[in-house]
């Protein structure tokens, strides 16, 4: 449990980067865990060249849904839509670094959902999911 | 044997003993403190006896074999339904329809009854509190039939606003009323008695959720007059994937089947059958034998312990962990405080999101719940997204409760909140 609420974990919940919704904005989506009620609105800047130039999200959600979201805007940014699409669930847990049981794995992964079914598709997800 | 007093005080720490699950450590020097009973109680040795007993020697199917085996399997299964019967006063043992639960024994009334006596444009009357188990039914019957689903509102003290529970009864002609007896997220108990009279007044039919009634307070159909009432075994120390569906016998009759199979019929031709007698005609297939029998014998077991010394320690148990509850700065208990009240204490924290604070209390071997206890609308209504829910059974002691408190102090530690 400790792990689980480690410092960098609890820095990111409490001061999330990226916070916040971009208007305009070229790429939107927003997608709910139902079994806990976390939420996840993620809108992103794409410029010509496919590159992201900007990452602004909200939601509700407990500090490893949050912290995640956090992390993975930091991991995306500056990167191309291209470099992205192979990002697996595997990066984002790694990035998270924390032991995760299986209920608390969708609170994790929900950013990286939003952001992949957000940028190439629900089907995109599936592949990911099943991974 | 439990051991007991009858109307006095519980010996909990007796009754405990009967409960293998309790026993354990969550962590090495950690006894678990059980704390999310709303979802589903722990099992007496009685009631998982009971079961390897029926699967070690007397496993045969019901209702047909000419065997030992059978007819013996056939009297403990039927024996449960009279346990059953005795246990809520039906008049009859013929209207106890055994069910995996009360999510089965609402969508078979929905499916059955409600098929064949609601049509386009009739009213149901729901509640704001419900369960999606007394919501999603409804929908789904109003999706295919064009009904009219209306949902009495909450009062801001959490109980249900009876004046507007006349008036949307008064409003427009409402065929059925459906209603949770006791709230699994609130705890407030609602007026069941007087709800059922009014709806009759009106002219409609009452289904009672009383997923969370049932197992704490001991109920009287006959004396409700309700003409649905339904439960889940594995909320009352019984096992999963049983339950029962109450109707009032001249309703069942009337009613047709919902699956069709064997059990079910009392002669089949290859172009139309004729349907079995109450309660079989329900209750198609081989049903759940070993888990009607373990409700059975959890439900002797309650009997024994007496539902009123039950109900009257739980009352206890739950003023004093609302009490301690109050007393924690930042925490907001959504559970309001009534009496008679559930054993549940609903509450959200300060800074700490419901699902992190399990989190945390999970660690010092506390189980609660978080999320939004399958009453998303009810959730909605309040403004939260997700809520930690304490529920209390008989088993719990006062010093479980001081534990919940001091793991709520850790969380609120771990998150410098
Ligand atoms: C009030 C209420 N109704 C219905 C249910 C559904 O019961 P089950 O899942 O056993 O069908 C529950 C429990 O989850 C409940 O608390």
């Amino acid at each position: 449990m400790d792990d689980m609420y480690r410092e960098l974990i609890l820095d990111h919940a409490k001061n999330p980067r990226n916070h916040g919704v971009l208007e305009p904005c070229d790429v939107e989506y927003e997608a709910h865990n139902p079994l806990c009620g976390d939420r996840l609105h993620l809108t992103l800047r794409v410029d010509p060249t496919g590159r992201i130039t900007a990452i602004g999200w909200e939601g509700d959600g407990c500090a490893i849904s949050q912290a995640s979201a956090s992390m993975l805007g930091e991991e995306i940014l500056g990167k191309t839509v291209d470099e992205i699409r192979t990002m697996s669930k595997d990066t984002l847990l790694e990035m998270l670094g924390i032991p995760l049981s299986p209920n608390r794995l969708k609170c994790a992964l929900l950013s990286l959902e939003v952001l992949k079914i957000g940028l190439y598709g629900r089907e995109a997800w599936r592949e990911t999911e099943d991974e | 044997m439990p051991s007991e007093s009858f109307g006095g005080a519980l010996d909990v720490v007796g009754l405990r003993s009967d409960f293998p699950a309790l026993q354990q450590e969550h962590h090495p020097g950690v006894p678990l403190v059980y704390l999310d009973n709303a979802a589903t109680t722990q099992k007496p040795n009685v009631v998982i006896e009971a079961m390897s007993d029926y699967y070690r020697r007397y496993n045969a199917n019901v209702h047909r074999g000419i065997h030992k085996l059978s007819e013996e399997a056939t009297a403990a299964y039927e024996n449960a339904r009279v346990v059953l019967k005795r246990f809520i006063n039906a008049a009859s043992k013929r209207e106890i329809i055994f069910t995996r639960g009360t999510t089965e024994g609402i969508n078979l009334v929905a499916q059955t009854w409600g098929r064949t006596s609601l049509n386009a444009g009739d009213v149901v009357l729901l509640t704001e509190m419900e369960h999606h188990s007394n919501i999603v039914p409804w929908q789904m019957l109003a999706a295919e039939r064009r009904l009219r689903l209306r949902y009495t509102p909450l009062r801001t003290d959490g109980a249900l606003d009876m004046d507007a529970f006349r008036r949307l009864l008064q409003e427009e002609p409402v065929k059925l009323v459906g209603f949770m007896f006791v709230s699994n997220v609130l705890g407030t108990v609602n007026p069941a008695q007087e709800m059922i009279r009014l709806a009759h007044e009106a002219g409609a039919v009452v289904v009672v959720d009383a997923a969370q009634a049932v197992p704490h307070q001991s109920i009287d159909v006959q004396a409700l007059d309700c003409d649905f009432l339904v439960f889940s075994g594995h909320k009352m120390l019984g096992p999963t994937g049983s339950g029962v569906l109450y109707g009032k016998r001249a309703l069942l009759e009337a009613m047709p089947p919902w699956m069709g199979g064997g059990d079910m019929i009392s002669r089949v031709g290859f172009e139309r059958s004729e349907w079995n007698e109450l309660p079989y005609k329900f209750e198609a297939g081989t049903p759940s034998i070993a888990e009607a029998i373990g409700l059975g014998a959890a439900v002797e077991y309650l009997n024994r312990v007496t539902m009123a010394a039950i109900h009257h320690y739980e009352q206890e148990i739950i003023a004093y962990a609302l009490e301690r509850l109050s007393e924690v700065p930042g925490l907001h208990l959504v559970t309001p405080e009534h009496t008679p009240h559930g054993a549940v204490a609903t509450f959200t924290l300060q800074g700490i999101h419901a699902h992190d604070v399990a989190q945390v209390l999970d660690a010092h071997g506390i189980a609660i719940r978080a999320g939004h206890h399958c009453a998303m609308p009810l959730h909605e209504r309040l403004g939260l997204n997700a809520t930690a829910r304490a529920s209390f059974y008989f088993y719990n002691t006062l010093e479980e409760v001081d534990r919940l408190v001091a793991g709520i102090y850790a969380a609120k530690q771990t998150f410098s909140v």
